[in-house]
């Protein structure tokens, strides 16, 4: 792979040519501001880095395997799904302590907000449920039967739907955030993992980690419009396992993580092609973007640490260890 | 349209539409699938081990742990299964079992039958058309010369389980072996398995030792003596190996094996490290899950047996949702076809060989703490499926159904 430290003053230069009177002001908040949060699954941790030196700040204790993490919608609070726990736990961004717990039913793999942060919606895998929770009063207050090993949470942009992905019932499964109720099963390839949104709000995409496709679902007739299939060159096929998906703000693109084949594949998202396969580190799941999307962090779970890939160039910059079987990526503006 | 392309059912219609809504008050009642399991009850003998006492349900469980599974999945399509249970004391016992089933009218079998067993089932006049998942019986011949188009194996063969073994010999670059033989016949015949492997790895085995020895009640005081005094004596002047391999299924002896060998060597086969579709270190590939869900279940951990027997009875409820169809004979039919595969926590897809009934599947190397490797190991390539490198391949199966 090709290693080249982040060129950290880039942004700097350009923003100085564009507001040169605040741009220092400006450049300096967002620095010290952005931070990486990386739960370290087998660590009972959280790896906190500076978002621009990807320098180690903090390493925060967690409950027990610690797996999805969430920004909260206000960007105050990091959500941590502690699953063998049995809880979500809220991180203060501000102490980077944790300030207090939610209810998640039992075993919290994955979960999602609703877009005004009132609600989570927690896949809880060894229960075969959704859990609502309510944040304000931090209770569930509904939970919608599903198919076994629920994992992949994901609501739509208007809050209306969430979809849930069961790992070996291998559906997606719509789920009305107003009734709770089921309103569509859509059977996928063999163990769908992440479910996620277009921005327009028009698709649900879902990976099939052994089936080694991503399932694009047309979101109002429930039908699958297209099965995305990863050819890595030199790689056989069963090594593409794809995990997590990322859309970037415009829609244009995709990248999907591919787990064991060490690789994000870059996915034009109008004509469903794969454009280009970025090296990574070893048994890529979840990623990340910063939030001008300028960088994608990718969790390696078997090398132990974040690989930082420029958008623009669809380039692997810099790979950083973390700690244990690092699952989950979040970034905080 | 792909298997699953397009297919989609409302479940809770109401929402959007009162017609909807209609509709489903209408719905009809799920169709229940039938699968029935069929399994010899053994007199279980104590073995080696204390600490492992042989569960009197094994295999069993596994496939009441994977009609749950089937069930959950079932809910949504309008899919029903149930499990016909029989536990039968010999070979006619097995063959009335199977014939009222058939009368009932069921066509998918799970069986836990030794091969003789097996074989008088399958070539019974009622077995055509109906589809026998063979959960645990590993014997080559069943995929060989005694193969039968109405019997699928969820269980790995012999052959597969010594590739398994010799592979990773192979990568490690161990190239000589010594080989312990039990007495039992199926001792004689996972010997038979070890020796074709190691030919096709070109892993020499520099000499075979048939166990004699019968300690008698070694458990008692002071009898660990007699025992590392007998291992000793039976490794002493072998040469140059790399590893003991030890052919003992039933668990009499090959667990005394390790540390009395007299040249320091590590064990591996039947005991030691162990090449085997499961085992309790096992946790990757979010095995984690089956794991705790079997143990939940059952209040005991997983064996081979019973990962076998879950792999046949969620292969009836894969078929049954990817080809949308309830009807046992077309179930049986897709589970042999391309459109099928099962994911049984290996992080691959798993499909049967068409030309032997097969199922494919990656094997573990464990000893009783740790999971060692996972083969096929990396390198051994193939022109279709790499899984095809464990066991016999297409261009060598006497299999002729």
């Amino acid at each position: 792979m090709t290693v080249r430290v982040l060129d950290c003053f880039a942004p700097l230069a350009m923003t100085r040519k564009l507001v040169p009177a605040i741009a220092v002001v400006l450049f300096a908040n967002t620095a010290l501001a952005e931070r990486i949060f990386v739960s370290n699954e087998k660590d009972n941790t959280i790896t906190v880095l500076d978002g621009q030196s990807y320098n180690v700040v903090a390493t925060v204790k967690t409950g027990q395997r610690p797996r999805a993490i969430l920004l909260s919608v206000d960007g105050k609070s990091l959500y941590i799904c502690a699953s063998d726990s049995d809880e979500i736990q809220v991180l203060d961004l501000a102490s980077l302590k944790i300030t207090g717990k939610l209810p998640s039913g039992p075993d919290p793999e994955r979960f999602d907000t609703s877009p005004d942060g009132k609600f989570l919606y927690v896949a809880n895998e060894n229960d075969n449920k959704v859990s609502t929770v309510d944040v304000a009063s931090a209770k569930i207050v509904a939970e919608t039967p599903v198919g076994i090993e629920p994992e992949g949470m994901a609501v739509s942009p208007d809050g209306k739907v969430v979809v849930d992905t069961t790992e070996t019932t291998s559906m997606a499964h719509f789920i009305d955030t107003q009734t709770h109720k089921v309103v569509a099963n859509v059977l996928v390839d063999s163990r769908p993992r992440v479910a996620a949104w277009t921005p327009d709000g028009s698709q649900v995409w879902t990976s099939s980690e052994v089936g080694g496709t991503v399932a694009v679902i047309d979101a109002a007739s429930h039908k699958i419009l297209k099965k995305i299939a990863f050819d890595v060159p030199g790689l056989t096929s069963g090594h593409a396992q794809p995990v997590d998906i990322k859309f970037t703000k415009d829609g244009k693109i995709a990248f999907v993580a591919l787990g064991p084949a060490n690789r994000v594949a870059v996915v034009d998202a109008k004509t469903f092609e794969v454009q280009k396969y970025i090296l990574v580190g070893q048994r890529v799941w979840n990623m990340a973007f910063t939030p001008d999307q300028k960088q994608l962090i990718t969790a390696n779970g078997v090398s132990n640490d974040i690989t930082i890939i420029d958008v623009a160039d669809q380039k692997p910059v810099k790979s950083v260890p973390v700690g244990r079987s690092p699952w989950g990526v979040v970034v905080s503006p | 349209m792909g298997k699953t392309c397009g297919f989609w059912l409302s479940v809770a219609p109401v929402l959007f539409s009162t017609a909807l809504a209609a509709a489903q008050t209408v719905a009809p009642a799920p169709a229940t699938i039938e699968i029935s399991y069929i399994g010899l009850k053994v007199d279980r003998v104590l073995p080696l081990s204390y600490l492992d006492q042989p569960p009197a349900d094994d295999g069993l469980q596994g496939a009441r742990v994977a009609l749950a599974d089937n069930q959950t999945t079932g809910q949504f399509l309008n899919q029903s299964f149930h499990l016909n249970e029989a536990m039968v004391p010999d070979a006619a016992g097995a063959v009335e079992a199977f014939k009222a089933r058939v009368a009932a009218g069921d066509k998918l079998f799970v069986t836990d039958l030794p091969a003789p067993m097996l074989l008088q089932v399958a070539d019974l006049p009622e077995a055509k058309g109906v589809t026998i998942l063979d959960a645990t019986a590993e014997d080559d011949a069943l995929r060989a010369e005694s193969c039968r188009r109405n019997v699928l194996h969820t269980s790995p063969s012999r052959a597969m389980l010594a590739d398994a073994l010799m592979q990773y010999m192979a990568i490690k670059r161990w190239s000589r072996i010594a080989l312990v033989i039990g007495g039992d016949p199926a001792d004689k015949l996972y010997a038979d398995a070890i020796r074709n492997s190691a030919h096709k790895f070109r892993i020499k085995i520099v000499q075979e030792i048939p166990w004699t020895y019968d300690p008698g009640s070694r458990q008692t005081d002071t009898g660990h003596y007699a025992v590392e005094a007998e291992v000793a004596h039976v490794t002493q002047g072998i040469g140059d190996y790399d590893l003991l391999v030890v052919a003992d299924e039933a668990d009499n002896f090959g667990d005394d094996l390790g540390y009395r060998t007299t040249d320091p060597r590590p064990v591996a086969g039947t005991q030691g490290m162990v090449p085997t579709a499961w085992a309790r270190p096992f946790d990757q590939w979010a095995a984690t899950q089956l794991q705790s869900r079997f143990l939940k279940t059952t209040g005991r951990w997983m064996t081979s047996n019973d990962y076998g027997a879950w792999l046949a009875v969620r292969a009836v409820g894969e078929a049954a949702a990817q080809g949308q169809t309830t009807d046992a004979g077309q179930i049986g039919q897709f589970m042999r076809g391309k459109d099928f595969d099962l994911a049984g926590f290996k992080g691959t897809k798993l499909t049967f060989r068409d030309w032997d009934g097969q199922l494919r599947e990656p094997l573990l190397l464990a000893d009783a703490r740790s999971l060692i490797s996972v083969s096929p190991q990396p390198g051994f390539l193939h022109q279709f499926s790499e899984l095809d490198t464990l066991g016999v391949d297409r261009p060598e199966t006497k299999c002729r159904m």
